[in-house]
C-alpha cells in the first residue's frame, strides 16, 4: 500500500452524515415547492415586466434631475438623512445596551435578558416600528428617523458585545501595575480598542439602514418608498424608472465608499 | 489636502533631527458629523419636544397588542408555514444559482476580464435593491402570492451569496488548481477536487445566515402582497387590530428565534 493510498483511506467516511443532510434538504426542498402556486401568473405579467424595463431604460430624466420637494434628488437626500441621523441616534442608545449584554462585564442573568430583549427588537420589523411612532410624531421624515434608530439597536449592540467580548484585557492588567485610574484606564485602555470597531460597525449599519429608508415610505414615513409606490400603483413606468435608477446609484455609491472607509478603519 | 491646510507639527529631536507629525483630522471628521446632523435634523423635522410630549403614544399601542389574541393562533399557522417556506425555498435555489454566478463573476477563474466584470456589476446592482422594492415589482410580475415573494428572496439571495463565494473564490490558493489543470484534468474537474474543498464550508454557513436573515424579510413581504404572514400584519394593522399583530409578532420572534438557534448550531458545526 502506497503512500498515497494509506493517506486515502484515513479521510474521515462521512457520507452517511451527507447523505442524510442531503435527503432532509431534499424533503424540506420539495416541502416548500409546494407553496408556489403558478396560476396567478397570467400574460400580464409579461407586458409589465417589459414596461418596467423600457421605463428603466427611459427614465423620466426631468424628475431624475428635478430639484424641488418632489424630485428625486431631493428624495434621496431625505432618505440619506433619514437613515443618517437614525444610525447616529441608534449607536447612541446601543452602547449602554451592549455593555449590559456583554457576559464578562455585568453579571449573567442581566446580560442573559438584555439579550433577549434585544433579540426581541431585531425581530419586529422596521414596518411595524413605522407604523407604531406614526402614531407619535404624524407621518413624514421624523417618524422614519425614530424607527431606524430603534431597529439599529438590535443589531448594532449585538456587533458591539463582539467587540467588548474580543477586548485585549491584558492592555488594562498593565495599566493598573503602573498606577493608572479608572478613568485613565477606560480613556488610553478602552477607547481605543472599541472605537474603530464602532465606527466601522456604525458605517455598515449606514449602508443597511440607507436601504431600509427607502423601504420606509411604503407606510409614509417618509423617504423615496412613497413615491415608488405611488408611481408603480398608477403604472408610470418612466417615473418608477428613474427612482429606481436614483436608489440604486446611490446605494452603489454608499457601498463604495463605506467598504473603503471601513478598510481604512480597520487597518488603522 | 488636508495636510496642506493644516502644517504638519514639528518638533526637533534632541540629535537635532527635525520630524513632522501629521495633525490629527478627529476635529475636521467631527466637525463634519455635527454639520450632518444639523442638515438631517433640519431635512427630517426632527423635533425633541414633540418627542417629549408624545412618546407614550409608542406604547399605546404595545399596551394594546397585550394580551394577544390567543384564539387567533389557528388561523396563523398557515401563513407562517408559507413565510417559512417562501424563504426556504428562495434561499435554496438562490444559493445553488450563486455557484455559476459566482464562478463568472471571480477574475481568476473567468479570465475573461469583461465577463467577470459585468457579472461583478449585474450581482451588485442585484444586491443593491432592497428585497421589499424587489418584492413589490414581482408582485407586479407574477402576480400576488408567494411565488412573487420566493422570487424577491431568491434575487437577494443569490446577490448576496453570489458576491460573498466570489470572493472567497478569488481568494483561494490557485496552486492546487493549476497543478490538477496541468496533470491534464479539465476545468469543471480541477475545480470540484481544488476549490470546492476550499470554499465549501464558508459557502454552506453563508447561505444558512442569508437563510436566517430570509425569514426574517419574508415576514414582511406581505405587506406588499407577497404571501406569507406579512398580509395579515398588513390587516390586523390596518383594521387597527391590535391584540392580533401582537400575536402575529409573538410567533414570529419566537420562529425566528428557534430557527436562528439552529442555523447557528449548524454554522458553528461548519467551521
Amino acid at each position: 500500500m502506497t503512500a498515497v493510498e494509506k493517506r486515502l483511506l484515513e479521510e474521515p467516511k462521512n457520507l452517511n452524515y451527507i447523505l442524510t443532510v442531503s435527503i432532509i434538504l431534499c424533503i424540506l426542498f420539495i416541502w416548500s415547492a409546494t407553496t408556489i402556486d403558478l396560476e396567478k401568473m397570467d400574460s400580464s405579467g409579461l407586458m409589465i415586466a417589459s414596461n418596467i424595463i423600457l421605463g428603466i431604460l427611459n427614465p423620466d430624466l426631468n424628475l431624475l434631475f428635478d430639484m424641488t420637494q418632489s424630485g428625486v434628488a431631493y428624495l434621496l437626500i431625505e432618505t440619506i438623512a433619514i437613515a443618517f441621523l437614525g444610525t447616529i441616534i441608534g449607536s447612541l442608545l446601543a452602547v449602554p445596551l451592549a455593555f449590559l449584554s456583554a457576559s464578562n462585564i455585568v453579571p449573567v442573568p442581566i446580560a442573559y435578558m438584555t439579550k433577549i430583549l434585544l433579540i426581541a427588537i431585531r425581530t419586529v420589523p422596521a414596518i411595524v416600528y413605522g407604523l407604531m411612532f406614526i402614531r407619535v410624531t404624524g407621518t413624514g421624515p421624523f417618524a422614519g428617523v425614530l424607527t431606524m434608530s430603534l431597529t439599529s439597536i438590535g443589531m448594532l449592540s449585538k456587533l458591539y458585545v463582539d467587540a467588548i467580548e474580543d477586548l485585549d484585557i491584558s492592555v488594562l492588567e498593565s495599566m493598573s501595575s503602573i498606577g493608572c485610574t479608572t478613568f485613565e484606564k477606560i480613556r488610553y485602555g478602552i477607547v481605543p480598542q472599541l472605537f474603530a470597531m464602532f465606527l466601522s460597525i456604525m458605517i455598515y449599519r449606514f449602508d443597511m439602514n440607507l436601504r431600509d429608508a427607502a423601504v420606509l415610505g411604503l407606510v409614509g414615513a417618509g423617504g423615496i418608498g412613497a413615491p415608488l409606490i405611488f408611481a408603480m400603483n398608477s403604472y408610470r413606468w418612466q417615473e418608477v424608472g428613474s427612482i429606481l435608477i436614483g436608489l440604486v446609484i446611490l446605494i452603489l455609491i454608499v457601498d463604495v465608499v463605506s467598504n473603503k472607509l471601513r478598510t481604512r478603519l480597520v487597518r488603522g | 489636502m488636508y495636510d496642506k491646510i493644516f502644517l504638519p507639527k514639528k518638533i526637533t529631536l534632541p540629535n537635532g533631527k527635525i520630524v513632522s507629525e501629521k495633525r490629527t483630522r478627529i476635529p475636521f471628521v467631527i466637525a463634519l458629523i455635527l454639520i450632518s446632523v444639523i442638515v438631517s435634523i433640519e431635512i427630517t423635522g426632527f423635533d425633541m419636544e414633540l418627542l417629549m410630549d408624545r412618546w407614550d403614544e409608542f406604547f399605546v399601542i404595545i399596551g394594546q397588542m397585550t394580551p394577544p389574541t390567543w384564539e387567533y393562533l389557528p388561523h396563523l399557522w398557515g401563513p407562517l408555514l408559507d413565510t417559512i417556506k417562501m424563504s426556504l425555498l428562495g434561499s435554496l435555489l438562490g444559493a445553488i444559482a450563486a455557484v455559476p454566478a459566482a464562478v463568472l463573476a471571480s477574475s481568476n477563474i473567468t479570465r475573461n476580464k469583461l465577463i467577470a466584470g459585468i457579472s461583478k456589476f449585474l450581482l451588485s446592482i442585484l444586491r443593491t435593491l432592497p428585497t421589499l422594492v424587489s418584492a413589490l415589482i414581482a408582485t407586479f410580475i407574477f402576480g400576488l402570492g408567494t411565488l412573487a415573494g420566493t422570487v424577491a428572496i431568491f434575487l437577494f439571495t443569490l446577490a448576496y451569496v453570489g458576491k460573498l463565494l466570489y470572493e472567497q473564490i478569488e481568494n483561494v490558493n490557485m496552486g492546487a488548481f493549476e497543478a490538477i489543470e496541468s496533470m491534464g484534468l479539465t476545468k469543471i474537474q480541477a475545480f470540484r477536487y481544488a476549490i470546492v474543498p476550499q470554499i465549501l464550508p464558508n459557502y454552506l454557513s453563508t447561505s444558512l445566515f442569508c437563510f436566517e436573515g430570509n425569514v426574517r424579510y419574508a415576514a414582511i413581504l406581505g405587506y406588499v402582497g407577497a404571501g406569507g404572514v406579512g398580509l395579515l400584519l398588513n390587516e390586523g394593522i390596518g383594521w387597527r387590530n391590535y391584540p392580533n399583530v401582537g400575536m402575529i409578532l409573538l410567533m414570529l420572534i419566537i420562529t425566528v428565534f428557534i430557527i436562528e438557534n439552529i442555523s447557528e448550531h449548524f454554522r458553528k458545526k461548519l467551521n
